[in-house]
């Protein structure tokens, strides 16, 4: 189901969480809402689940295009998995996998058995099996997570909401993890929203990346778009390491990998700087350099091993760097 | 040679310290636990068994256990309900309200009781209107649970709060999300991760309760045989130089104590957790 968000606006006291906010998530879509934190991106999500109500006025939820603003969550039927997972820490993992189906009325609870299949398959679809009778406190933070996600589901709800899935996982797992979800996805095919403060993680997994910044949404797209196109020095800034180049009172973004280095002697005033080599970092496949340009500006530069290796720098040696043309910021 | 931790001082000092803890403990203690139960035999087995089948004080006890029968369940349901309120919802006055459940931790027995004699007694605010309608509150059993009541307060909420405050709210979250109707979420996700602090709080309170001697020595009136509980009953026996049957009657106190240690013990045991320091 499509979630459509229009013009809903937060706020806590005088604090305005959310200011104005409108976006659409197409039925089926892996949906990423980037942002610091103090952006809104969590107070959003909880509003499509219910758990927050927006500010009185013009704003609305609608799911499939059926207004749920005034359905509480409790009726709402998303599924939400919560950053630090809140399994319920009594209950073995089978009990809160069928957490949502026992709770249902008497009259549209599943038989005992059904429920045990139903719990069974989720296990099966979140490659959990026979972990059925541990407890929460001995798994995994990675498995953790997927009972979440499992007990989430088992409601068969509209929509999937995930906040800060990863956040509270180590290095490695979160990148196995963001994979698996993203094949997940694919699998079972449910509109998914999912709040991050990680950049890497929202441009390599979702369909459609949202950034968000002081309770607006700045820019909306796929994440090639949004990576290729920022609409402001903020999202530039944001999406990946970029350096900052004043010329004036204009300021130009140009991201390191976008740097060519050349040798010195190829100089070409037209199109060339010429600057001293400051710093090298080398190890690993990327090389960083950071070079000084003529008029005191320091530029970060990520060539291959095999480009540095080929230029043979070392630290004070002049370089000539050529920066693609983009349009400058005021 | 043999290899001491940085932190351990001399054999001497060690033997210092620990004797000193261990004579205090032993002084104020156990001497006093170990007194009350020479001086409840010192008359031989008979005098100890006759003085607690006597009439007075069966009705004490009668009356204690009733008392604590009530205010327990009745403090429970307000220390959870307000243990609740204050850690699951935001609101104006939380603070204030925090502050006020700790009144009557803050405030003398004595006053505690004397307060609801102002209201109730006689010549109190609400005294003549009681009258007219020929109810008894001061003197008499109701009086008695009130101001337990009011003395036991804060041992379940006190208890709770941090607990539930430490929790958060995302376990109950979650359940809503999930469907799950408010029953439900206090009895199958609130309840089972309150349980142990929650029995703490009780056994707390259920000591207190069945102890309380200022509060409820002011309302009671000391009517023997009526509305004398045991604390209230061992004294009147003591001012009496019945210091045989005072005794005896006491040592159902000390047990009721020393169960009541040996329960938290086995409930912290169970749970790792630390006691917070109650008075």
């Amino acid at each position: 189901m499509s979630i459509s968000i229009q013009s809903i606006s937060k706020s806590f006291g005088a604090y305005a969480a959310l200011e104005n906010v409108s976006l659409e998530v197409p039925d089926g879509s892996l949906t990423a809402l980037l942002g610091p934190s103090g952006s809104g991106k969590t107070t959003l999500l909880r509003i499509v689940a219910g758990l927050e109500f927006a500010d009185p006025g013009p704003g609305k939820i609608a799911f499939h295009g059926e207004d749920v603003s005034e359905i509480p969550a409790v009726k709402r039927g998303v599924g939400f998995v919560f950053q630090h997972y809140a399994l319920f820490r009594h209950m073995t993992v089978a009990q809160n996998i069928a957490f949502g189906l026992s709770v249902l009325p008497r009259a549209r609870r599943p038989q005992k058995s059904e429920i045990r299949d139903r719990v069974m398959e989720l296990l099966k679809l979140v490659k959990l099996e026979g972990l059925d009778q541990r407890r929460p406190h001995e798994l995994s933070g990675g498995q953790r997570q997927r009972v979440a996600l499992a007990r989430a589901l088992a409601i068969r709800p509209k929509v999937l909401l995930l906040d800060e899935p990863f956040g509270a996982l180590d290095a490695q797992v979160r990148k196995d993890l963001r994979r698996w979800l993203r094949q997940f996805h694919d699998e079972i095919g449910l509109t998914t929203l999912f709040v991050t403060h990680d950049q890497e993680e929202a441009l390599e997994i979702a369909d459609q990346v949202v950034v968000m910044r002081n309770a607006r949404i700045e820019q909306v797209g796929k994440p090639q778009t949004v990576y290729d196109n920022p609409r402001s020095p903020f999202v530039y800034e944001l999406l990946g390491n970029v350096n900052k180049l004043h010329a004036g009172k204009e300021v130009r973004y140009v991201r390191p990998h976008e740097i060519e280095v050349i040798f010195a002697a190829e100089y070409d005033p037209a199109t060339d700087s010429l600057a001293r080599v400051q710093h090298l970092f080398s190890a690993g496949p990327i090389a960083t350099l950071t070079v000084k340009l003529a008029d005191g500006q320091f530029l970060d530069v990520e060539l291959s091993r095999k480009q540095l290796d080929e230029l043979a720098l070392s630290i004070g040696d002049e370089v000539a760097v050529r920066a693609p043309q983009s349009e400058p910021h005021h | 040679m043999s290899r001491r931790p940085v932190t351990t001082e001399s054999p001497l000092v060690r033997l210092l310290l620990i004797g000193t803890a261990v004579a205090f403990l032993a002084l104020f203690l156990l001497l006093p636990l170990a007194a009350v139960f020479v001086e409840a035999f010192r008359k031989g087995w008979e005098v100890f068994f006759t003085s607690l089948h006597e009439e007075a004080a069966l009705s004490a006890i009668k009356l204690t256990l009733l008392a604590a029968g009530i205010s327990v369940p009745l403090n429970t349901l307000f220390g959870v309900s307000a243990a609740w309120l204050v850690t699951k919802f935001k609101f104006r006055g939380r603070s204030l309200l925090v502050s006020l459940i700790d009144l009557p931790f803050a405030v003398s027995p004595v006053i505690a009781g004397l307060v609801w004699v102002l209201l109730f007694g006689a010549k109190g605010w609400f005294g003549p209107w009681l009258a007219e309608h020929d109810i008894k509150i001061i003197f008499a059993l109701p009086g008695i649970v009130i101001a337990t009541v009011f003395v036991t307060f804060p041992f379940v909420a006190r208890e709770l709060i941090p607990l539930m405050e430490s929790q958060g709210s995302d376990q109950e979250e979650a359940a809503v999300t999930l469907g799950a109707s408010g029953w439900h979420i206090f009895f199958r996700v609130t309840l089972p991760n309150i349980k142990w602090g929650l029995l703490y709080g009780v056994l707390l309170c259920n000591a207190r309760a069945m102890g309380e001697f200022g509060a409820v020595s002011v309302v009671s009136g000391h009517i023997r045989g009526e509305t004398n509980t045991l604390p209230l009953h061992i004294e009147v026996l003591y001012n009496e130089y019945q210091f045989s049957a005072a005794f005896a009657c006491a040592t159902l106190l000390a047990f009721l104590a020393l169960i009541t240690l040996g329960l938290k013990s086995a409930v912290e045991h169970f749970t790792g957790h630390q006691s917070s320091g109650h008075k």
